[in-house]
């Protein structure tokens, strides 16, 4: 709470530094802007990023390393009591401690040493903040005397503000990068402690998936098969499910859309079909699984095949629905992008209007299509909720589309919920899949990028 | 009412021209047909609007056989809007609407009997910015009769695109890389593949639509002089912005002026001692 008190404090301040240097330049010219060598606004940006930013920075990296300095000190002092005590009763005894020290229920009544050890923990919590406190007045009143005494009118405030400027843009792109390596590598040090208790080829190539691990040693019924060769090839038939029905459609939707529609039309057509887009996964798996599941089921019982209730072929279905917005939007993209002056060129050589589309547009918009699709692959593969409802648990190694399969996704989550010892191989396997699956579908992503960026340089 | 001088010096009387407008614009139209260039495109008293503003009043012009003709005059004349309605290209345009004749080898164009697809197999066009496919060169000629059934078999296909190169003055620079993307020849080279893509389907009228506005004067050049043979075979119909092409390449020329036709004639007569003050002011440079 203080903290926040303390950043609103000093984004305040830089507030009033960039209006105050702001002033400071118009009045050193006397109002002649002409005669500065930056505008105004500029002069007012430098002496806001030299009051706020250094103390800003101080506070950010103060606040993430405190923490674990307050605990390391608070450990130091009691390390007489603690010595011999394994690294998880260590932790335990800490998260003891900053309960009791911030007000929370604590697991067992606390022995002195941990009240002791509390008090002395609230103790260096309060120092800390005013040591940081200090460090961010000191630095906010510095960074304004020294940003004021800068500005002169030759004072070359723009290309200085513009270079800061440029390294916060950097910044924040490098931030969307350290969290694929974050994610990967998350899911990289869980699968490695997986793949320590399941061989790494067994899991691969293995054709029986029973995750079902003994949570005792005397417990039966936990044979614990990690091949998961039948879930990725029933994420595959989903996969191949919903393309069949999102490609042609999503396509021929964006050829009438783009090519035959007229404006009226396609400014119905076009947000409606984008609606698709918008449904919540979860309803959508309502209706696979409380519609088109028991459909099937109905229609494929009266000509005498047997359908499960929970099947391939209906999760796939609503699926493909859902995609097909993805499809048809971006191939609509595309194919508007394509020239006009190629129709003209086609039409003048006496073309029909579908000619023109299947000989002419198509093709040069072939690799945006192909792109589209592929971003719709790895959408169709990553979804979660509707094979959640739909394609059910059972992992069957099977190519029909009537029987019920189980994905990649269905089984994360199947692993993840319920109750089992987080360092158990069932647990860990969750974290294998899904490493699995991001490589995947990062793979497709990647390809589709490379090829939509080829589309790109088709004309001119 | 006027007469046309023709180019071998004929004078004759004429049949007449038209005005939509209250203002009465004297437009003139006298083309005949003479031995050698009988008239092979005939428009009749032409409107065409787009939706409710119109960009051509009443426009009479005949274009004979085996000629350049080049239309000329200011940007937003109506020139460009007059060459599509040759082939009805104005008909891609949904709210563009045409009235008057125009006739063909007799044959009148926006007879509903008419087939547009084969209309524009008759009439070719090149366009200001050359639009060759993303395609292969050799696809690239090849569309067209492809599309019209042309050709069978591939030896017959390989005949017809090569001497459509042959013709289009390409072949030498491109036989031996038929196979790469019409897109990776240079600006001049790509308007010739268009060239040869439109006589592929062997029209008998090539229209041209500023074709060499986005070339380099050598690029130019080569076109003009690719113009001049193409004359033996084809009717041409050119719209351009310079008036030096125009006199370079044209026998006949017709300057447009505000959607209105305000004269045409043999090109020399156009250039040398025009009938129309604002003819006159134009191909000074007073205006345009």
């Amino acid at each position: 709470m203080n903290t926040i008190i303390l950043i609103i404090v000093l984004l305040g301040l830089t507030t009033f530094a960039y209006r105050y240097g702001r002033r400071k330049a118009l009045t050193s010219v006397e109002g002649r802007v002409a005669n500065l060598h930056s505008l105004p606004s500029y002069h007012g940006a430098y002496v806001a990023l030299w009051c706020g930013l250094p103390a800003l920075i101080v506070v950010a990296l103060w606040l993430i390393l405190q923490t674990d300095l307050v605990e390391r000190m608070v450990l130091s002092g009691i390390s007489d009591g603690i010595s011999g005590m394994t690294k998880g009763q260590i932790s335990l005894l800490l998260s003891d401690i900053r309960n009791l020290a911030t007000g929370d229920i604590t697991s067992r009544t606390p022995s002195p040493m941990v009240q002791a050890a509390a008090a002395h923990y609230v103790e260096l919590q309060r120092l800390g903040f005013m040591l940081m406190t200090g460090a961010a007045v000191i630095l906010t009143s510095g960074g304004l005397y020294f940003g004021l005494k800068a500005i002169q009118p030759t004072l070359r405030a723009r290309p200085q503000v513009e270079r800061i400027v440029r390294w916060l843009l950097l910044i924040a792109s490098v931030i969307a990068i350290l969290t694929t390596i974050g994610i990967i590598l998350s899911l990289m040090f869980e699968s490695i402690r997986f793949f320590g208790q399941v061989n790494p080829i067994e899991f691969l190539f293995g054709l029986t998936w029973s995750p079902q691990t003994a949570l005792r040693a005397d417990q039966v019924g936990g044979s614990g098969a990690f091949g998961a060769v039948p879930v990725f090839a029933g994420t595959l038939l989903i996969t191949v499910i919903a393309m069949i029905v999102a490609v042609p459609i999503g396509l021929m939707a964006a050829i009438y859309m783009a090519e035959y529609a007229s404006p009226t039309t396609r400014s119905l057509v076009k947000p409606a079909l984008e609606i698709l887009a918008g449904i919540p996964t979860v309803v959508y798996g309502f209706f696979a699984a409380l519609t088109i599941g028991p459909l099937f089921r109905g229609a494929g019982e009266s000509i005498g095949l047997s359908v499960a209730s929970e099947s391939a072929l209906a999760a796939g279905l609503v699926m493909g629905v859902m995609i097909i917005p993805f499809v048809s939007s971006l191939s609509d993209d595309v194919i508007n992008a394509v020239p006009q002056s190629l129709r003209d060129g086609s039409y003048a050589l006496g073309a029909t209007q579908s000619e023109t589309i299947r000989q002419v547009i198509l093709p040069a918009s072939l690799h945006g299509i192909v792109g589209a699709i592929l971003l719709a692959v790895s959408r169709a593969i990553g979804e979660t909720m509707i094979v959640v409802m739909a394609a059910g648990l059972s992992a069957n190694l099977t190519a029909n589309p009537l029987e019920a399969v189980t994905t990649v996704t269905v089984q994360i989550v199947t692993l993840l919920v319920g109750d089992q010892e987080f360092d158990s191989a069932k647990t860990l396997a969750a974290f294998a899949l899904g490493l699995v699956l991001f490589l995947v579908t990062l793979a497709l992503n990647v390809v589709a990028l490379r090829v939509v960026r080829k589309y790109r340089e088709e004309y001119d | 009412m006027t007469e046309a001088i023709y180019v071998e010096g004929t004078v004759r009387p004429d049949e007449e021209s038209v005005t939509g407008m209250s203002e009465a614009i004297e437009t003139d139209t006298t083309e005949t047909e003479t031995a050698p260039f009988p008239t092979k495109v005939k428009a009749n008293n032409v409107d065409a609007f787009y939706a409710e503003k119109q960009a051509l009043f009443g426009v009479s012009l005949d274009v004979p056989e085996n000629q350049v003709t080049a239309l000329i005059g200011p940007s937003g004349c109506g020139k460009s809007t007059f060459l599509r309605c040759i082939n009805r290209m104005n008909d891609t345009i949904p709210i563009c609407r045409v009235t008057g004749d125009i006739t063909i080898d007799e044959q009148d164009i926006y007879d509903p009997a008419i087939d547009v697809v084969q209309l524009r197999a008759r009439v070719g066009m090149v366009f200001q910015k050359p639009n060759p496919f993303p395609k292969s060169i050799y696809e690239n000629v090849a569309y067209g009769p492809r599309i019209h059934g042309m050709a069978q078999g591939k030896a017959d296909i390989d005949d017809l695109v090569e001497s459509s190169l042959q013709r289009a003055g390409l072949w030498n620079e491109v036989k031996d890389r038929l196979g790469e993307s019409g897109t990776s020849l240079s600006g001049g080279q790509q308007q010739r593949l268009c060239i040869a893509r439109a006589i592929a389907v062997n029209p008998d009228v090539i229209l041209m639509d500023e074709p060499c506005s986005a070339l380099d004067p050598i690029a130019t050049a080569r076109i003009e002089e690719l113009m001049d043979e193409l004359r033996q075979n084809y009717t041409i119909v050119i719209v351009t912005h310079s008036m030096q092409q125009a006199a370079r390449v044209s026998q006949r020329t017709a300057f447009f002026h505000l959607g209105y036709l305000v004269e045409s004639g043999a090109t020399e007569m156009i250039f040398t001692n025009p009938e129309d003050t604002r003819t006159q002011d134009y191909i000074t440079g007073r205006f345009g």
